[in-house]
């Protein structure tokens, strides 16, 4: 088989509209998933019983589901409660919704492991629950969190992919169109292999330097 | 009064112990680890508690300041009931919440045996983070008794300094500083240099044994007999969770009534 070149140059810039859709959601979402999860994390660690309660079935509902199905129920689901914000938002949220859960893990797990004689050297003096997570554990929690979150944001932005089923035009739903209209899909597949591994080797290297610019102790 | 004259010279408040144990015990799973434990400690007093490995001495310290929740018992200190209330009719213990336990809690300092600074706070921002977080003073305020009391334990050229970049000794003495700059009613040591190398001990010591002298309340769990014999006002050997024997710190080390002191102290200053 040959490669159709021609199909591939004119590809490139379109390819490149559907980018900045994916940028522009995945870091919304990131924005959204990493606040809300820290939050939900420290909650999970610190809150009163009720509450970690709640963020545990929360986490439980998010793992225990496919996420195409938590787009699905989002889109679906907003409307009817009488938000009528578009596949945008609504694909933002659904992303933010399923990063957060997995954030909230990953700072339940890390803040959870700090030395035990942290938060004793802390409540020895007369320290509460929420200052020795918030002052104590969590800023010496930071630097081991990064790789597993910069896991989660690779995983988010991969999973910006799957909005093309509520036609979210990101840059796999680009591609489809593309292919609808010249079929050449084995060109553009490539392409967008190529697209998401670029952006994605660039976001490694930024969490690698964000990893070693932190404070080591 | 019973002289009929009157005294401008107010009357002396009965004054008790400082600290008062009764019978506190605890146990881990079906091991009980303190069997009934009762000692008075009175103000300004020093009080050194020694015995072999596992007789229990860290989880008395633990349970005085509920790191470690007593099974029975009463501590209290300056009269008022640690970790719990006498309330109701009849009156029943009840547990204080955990933000009335902090309060409490704050009153004993505790000096751990591996230090347990906060690595990512220089010196003085281990030290001060107390009184800024816990006693809610300002930023400079908090940061001015800090500095007062890291002179206070000889390192006022370090106060910039994170905790992976000072000695043992060093670290341990921050953590001393941590420990008096929430002006406690008394500190708790527990093995303070048995982590140090043994040229950084005595500057741990000497510090501890300024405390003492300045009239501090102490509970020190250590194996320096030198110490024991220099700054202590009383001695308590504990062994397999019970006091064993206790008295003048001389009495007992140069006429042990129980054999099993005898033995320890043998083993102890002979190393
Ligand atoms: N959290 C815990 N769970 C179970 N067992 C424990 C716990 N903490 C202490 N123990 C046990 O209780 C016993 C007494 O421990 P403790 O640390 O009070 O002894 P110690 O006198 O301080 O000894 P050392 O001189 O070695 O520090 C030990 O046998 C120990 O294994
Ligand atoms: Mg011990």
């Amino acid at each position: 088989m040959t490669i159709d070149w021609a199909i591939v140059e004119m590809a490139i810039p379109l390819l490149a509209v559907g980018t900045v859709m994916t940028l522009k959601i995945a870091s919304l979402a990131a924005l959204f998933g990493l606040t809300g999860g820290i939050g939900l994390g420290l909650v999970s660690l610190g809150g009163w019983t009720w509450a970690r309660w709640l963020v545990r079935a929360y986490v439980d509902f998010v793992r225990g589901t496919p996420l195409l199905i938590q787009i699905f129920i989002v889109f679906f689901g907003l409307p009817l409660m009488g938000f009528r914000l578009g596949e945008f938002w609504a694909g933002v949220i659904a992303l933010s919704i399923n990063c957060a859960a997995y954030v909230a893990e990953i700072v339940r797990g890390t803040v959870g492991s700090v030395e035990k004689g942290q938060t004793e050297a802390a409540k020895s003096i007369g320290m509460t629950q929420g200052t020795i997570l918030l002052h104590i554990l969590l800023p010496q929690s930071i630097r081991p969190m990064v790789p597993a979150l910069t896991n989660d944001v690779i995983t988010l932005l991969k999973n910006t992919s799957l909005l093309s089923v509520i036609s979210v035009y990101e840059l796999t739903r680009s591609g489809q169109a593309v292919i609808a209209s010249h079929f050449a899909p084995l060109e553009i597949f490539a392409l967008l292999a190529i697209y998401y591994y670029a952006i994605i080797s660039v976001l490694s290297w930024v969490s690698r330097v964000i990893e070693r610019r932190l404070p080591a102790w | 009064m019973t002289n009929g004259t009157r005294s401008d010279v107010a009357p002396p408040v009965p004054v008790g112990p400082l600290l008062s144990v009764q019978g506190l015990r605890k146990s881990y799973g079906d091991r009980e680890i303190l069997k009934g434990i009762s000692f008075d400690v009175i103000a300004g007093q020093t009080l050194v508690l020694i015995g072999p490995s596992g007789s229990g001495k860290t989880t008395v310290l633990r349970c005085l300041n509920y790191l470690e929740v007593p099974d029975a018992g009463t501590i209290e200190l300056a009269g008022e009931p640690i970790g719990g209330a006498y309330v109701g009719e009849p009156a029943h213990w009840t547990p204080l919440p955990e933000v009335r336990l902090a309060l409490q809690r704050r009153k004993f300092g505790f000096v751990f045996q591996r230090f347990n600074l906060f690595p990512h706070l220089t010196a003085l921002q281990n030290v001060a983070i107390g009184p800024r977080k816990v006693l809610g003073l300002s930023r400079p305020a908090a940061e001015a008794r800090a500095a007062e009391q890291l002179a206070r334990v000889s390192l006022e050229d370090h106060l910039h300094k994170r905790p992976s970049q000072l000695s043992g000794g060093q670290q341990q003495r921050v953590a001393i500083a941590r420990a008096l700059a929430m002006e406690p009613r008394m500190i708790l040591f527990d093995e303070p240099t048995s982590a140090l190398d043994p040229e950084l001990v005595h500057e741990v010591l000497d510090v501890m044994g300024t405390l003492a002298r300045e009239g501090m309340t102490m509970i020190v769990v250590t194996h320096e007999m030198g110490f024991a014999r220099r700054a202590a006002d009383r001695l308590i050997f504990m062994a397999d969770g019970r006091i064993v024997e206790e008295g003048a710190p001389e009495a007992v080390f140069s006429a042990p009534r129980e054999e099993k002191t005898q033995r320890f102290l043998a083993h102890i200053l002979n190393r």
